[in-house]
C-alpha cells in the first residue's frame, strides 16, 4: 500500500522507532516460537517439581509454578494473549474510532458539534468500572474483552481522526470528489482514510498499550483471562500470591509487562516527533 | 462565576444519568439470576426471594425504584451480605480509601510539582533527562507491577516496611499503599510541570522579573509558579480517575478492607447491587471532582474567569 510505504520510509529514519519496534517483534517472535522449543506444554502439571526456582538444567528456565506447570511456556503463552488481545482491541477502537471521528469531521455543522459533544461525555465517565461491570454481568467471557477494551479505547482516536478529517475536507481532491458525486461513505474510505494513516498508526502504538494495561488490570483481579488460559497480568496476580518462596513467578513476567508496556510508550513517543503530531492535531 | 458554576453543574447531571442507565442495564442483562446457586431451591422460596428485592416486578419500574431510593441516598440491599445495605457498606468502607487517595494524591501534588520544576530550571542537564527517562518509566508501569515488586523490595526483602495490612499499626503500613498509588502520578505531574515551567521561564514577564534583579528562586515562587500549575491542574481530573482506578489494586494487593477491596469481592462473588452501587458512588465522585477541578481553574487563571 502507497500510504503505508510513505509511512515506513519517514519512520525508520528514528533510530528509537527501529529499537524499539525491532525489540517488540523480536519478543512476539520469541514467544511465538518459543514454546516449540520446551518439552513442556502450559497445561502439564508437575507434582515433583513444585514451585521449583528457575534452572537451565531441568528444563525450566524460567521455574514451575505451584501446580508444577513450566512458566517459560506459561510465560510466552501469556505473552503471546496480552499482544493478541491488545491488537485485536486496538483494531476494534481503530474501527470505531476512524469511522466515528469522519463522519463527524466531514458532516460538520450541528451533527458534528453534537457527537463531539457525546464523546465528551463519554469521556468523563470512569471507564474502567464499567468494564468491569460488564465483565461481571457476562461471566468473563473471553470475546467480550475485546469488545470491552475496544469500546473503551474508540474516543482519543475518534478525536484525532475528526481533527484531521476537518482539515482534509477542505482540501480540492476531497472537493472535488464532492462534487462529482461520490458517496459519502466512498469518500471517507478512498480520500479521506488513505490520509490517516500516518496519523493512524501514531495513535495506535499509544491506544495498544492502554489496551494492554486494561486487559491485564482485568486479569490481574481474576475478571479478565480464566485458567488454564493465562496473560500476563494473570500471571503477575499468581506472582502477588507466592512472591515471598518463588519470587521469580513474580519478577519474570512483571519484568515482560513493563518491558512491552515500556517498548510501546518509546514506540509511540518516537513516532510522534518524526510525524509531529502536535502541529498536526 | 456563581452562574457558569450553577451552569456546569447541571451539564453534570446527564452524564451521570447515562452513568447508571448503562450500569443498570448491564447488571440486569446478565444472563441468570443473582441467586442462582448449585442448590435448587422451590420456585415458591424463589418467588419469595424475587419479591422482597423487587425483582418480580418489570424493569422500568425497578429502575424507578432505584433512582428514587439514590435520591434518598439508599442504594438498595446487598445480594450476599445479608444484614447490610450498600450504603452501609459504602459508608464504613470509603473513609479509609477516601483517607488512602488524598494522601496519594497529596504527595502526588508536591513531589511532582518538585521534580517538575527542578528539571525544568536545569533543562537538558544530564540529571534533566535521567529524571524524565525515570518519569516515562514510571508513567508506563501499572500499579500492580510497581506495588508487588516495592513490597518484595522493601517489605518482604529489606524487612523495612510492613508488608501488608493486617496484624500491623501505625502510620508506617500507609506508607507502601501510598507511595506505590502516587508513583505513577508523580512521573506524570512531573512531566506535564516540567514542560509548562519551560514554557513560563521563557515568556516575557518572566524576563522582566529578571531585569529587576529578581533571583531565580524567588521568580519561580512569586511569578512562574501558579501559570505553570494551569497544566497539571488540568490533569488532576484524569488523576483523581487514576487514583480511584489504583486504588481498587493497590486495597487488594496490601488486603486493605477499603472500598476497592469491597468492589472487587463484590464482582468476584456475583454481588450485583454492591457492584452497581459502587460504579454509581465512584461515577458520583469523579464527575463531582472533576468539576471543583474545572471551578479551581476560574480561580487561579483569572483570564478564564472574565470570559
Amino acid at each position: 500500500m502507497n500510504a503505508l510505504g510513505r509511512f515506513w520510509s519517514r519512520a525508520r529514519q528514528s533510530r528509537a522507532v527501529l529499537f524499539c519496534g525491532g525489540l517488540l517483534v523480536g519478543l512476539v517472535v520469541v514467544a511465538m516460537l518459543g514454546p516449540f522449543l520446551s518439552p513442556h506444554n502450559y497445561l502439564q502439571t508437575d507434582f515433583n517439581n513444585i514451585l521449583s526456582a528457575p534452572s537451565l538444567t531441568d528444563g525450566h528456565p524460567f521455574g514451575t509454578d505451584d501446580l508444577g506447570r513450566d512458566l517459560f511456556v506459561r510465560t510466552l503463552l501469556g505473552v503471546q494473549v496480552t499482544i493478541l488481545v491488545a491488537l485485536v482491541a486496538s483494531a476494534v477502537s481503530l474501527v470505531i474510532g476512524v469511522f466515528y471521528g469522519a463522519v463527524a469531521g466531514l458532516t460538520g455543522g450541528r451533527v458534528d458539534a453534537i457527537m463531539m459533544r457525546f464523546v465528551d461525555t463519554l469521556y468523563a465517565l470512569p471507564f474502567i468500572f464499567l468494564v468491569i461491570l460488564l465483565m461481571v454481568a457476562f461471566e468473563r467471557n473471553f470475546f467480550l474483552i475485546f469488545v470491552a477494551i475496544g469500546a473503551v479505547n474508540w474516543l482519543d482516536m475518534a478525536r484525532i481522526v475528526r481533527g484531521q478529517t476537518l482539515s482534509l475536507r477542505e482540501r480540492e481532491f476531497v472537493q472535488a470528489a464532492q462534487l462529482s458525486g461520490v458517496s459519502f461513505v466512498r469518500i471517507i474510505l478512498r480520500h479521506i482514510a488513505p490520509n490517516l494513516v500516518g496519523v493512524v498508526i501514531v495513535y495506535l502504538t499509544l491506544t495498544i498499550p492502554q489496551a494492554i494495561l486494561v486487559e491485564s488490570f482485568l486479569s490481574f483481579l481474576g475478571l479478565g483471562i480464566q485458567e488454564p488460559q493465562t496473560s500476563l497480568g494473570a500471571l503477575v496476580d499468581a506472582g502477588v500470591n507466592h512472591m515471598e518462596g518463588a519470587s521469580w513467578m513474580l519478577l519474570i513476567p512483571a519484568a515482560l509487562l513493563a518491558l512491552i508496556l515500556l517498548c510501546f510508550n518509546f514506540l509511540g513517543d518516537a513516532l510522534r516527533d518524526v510525524f509531529d503530531a502536535r502541529q498536526s492535531r | 462565576m456563581l452562574r457558569y458554576a450553577l451552569l456546569r453543574l447541571l451539564g453534570a447531571i446527564p452524564t451521570l444519568l447515562l452513568v447508571i442507565v448503562l450500569a443498570f442495564l448491564m447488571v440486569h442483562a446478565a444472563p441468570g439470576g443473582p441467586f442462582d446457586d448449585e442448590r435448587v431451591l422451590p420456585p415458591e422460596i424463589e418467588a419469595n426471594i424475587a419479591a422482597a428485592y423487587q425483582l418480580d416486578q418489570p424493569l422500568p419500574q425497578q429502575f424507578l425504584q432505584y433512582i428514587s431510593g439514590l435520591l434518598r441516598g439508599d442504594l438498595g440491599p446487598s445480594y450476599r451480605y445479608r444484614d447490610l445495605t450498600v450504603s452501609d457498606l459504602i459508608g464504613s468502607a470509603f473513609p479509609l480509601s477516601l483517607k488512602l487517595g488524598a494522601m496519594a494524591m497529596l504527595l502526588a501534588m508536591l513531589v511532582g510539582v518538585g521534580v517538575g520544576t527542578f528539571a525544568a530550571l536545569r533543562q537538558n542537564s544530564l540529571l534533566d533527562r535521567a529524571l524524565m527517562t525515570l518519569a516515562m518509566t514510571g508513567i508506563a508501569i501499572p500499579v500492580f507491577v510497581l506495588a508487588p515488586v516495592l513490597v518484595l523490595l522493601l517489605a518482604v526483602h529489606l524487612h523495612w516496611l510492613p508488608a501488608g495490612w493486617s496484624g500491623t499499626t501505625g502510620g508506617g503500613r500507609f506508607i507502601l499503599p501510598v507511595v506505590s498509588l502516587a508513583l505513577p502520578q508523580i512521573a506524570h505531574i512531573a512531566r506535564l510541570t516540567r514542560a509548562s515551567m519551560i514554557d513560563v521561564l521563557a515568556s516575557d514577564f518572566v524576563r522582566t522579573a529578571r531585569a529587576q534583579g529578581l533571583g531565580t528562586r524567588t521568580i519561580v515562587r512569586l511569578h512562574a509558579l501558579k501559570p505553570a500549575m494551569l497544566p497539571v491542574l488540568s490533569y488532576m481530573g484524569p488523576a483523581i480517575a487514576a487514583i480511584l482506578t489504583g486504588s481498587v489494586v493497590v486495597e487488594e494487593i496490601f488486603g486493605i478492607p477499603g472500598l476497592g477491596q469491597h468492589f472487587v469481592r463484590g464482582a468476584l462473588n456475583r454481588d450485583y447491587t454492591l457492584v452497581l452501587g459502587i460504579v454509581v458512588f465512584y461515577a458520583t465522585l469523579v464527575i463531582l471532582l472533576n468539576l471543583i477541578v474545572d471551578l479551581l481553574y476560574g480561580v487561579i487563571d483569572p483570564r478564564i474567569r472574565q470570559r
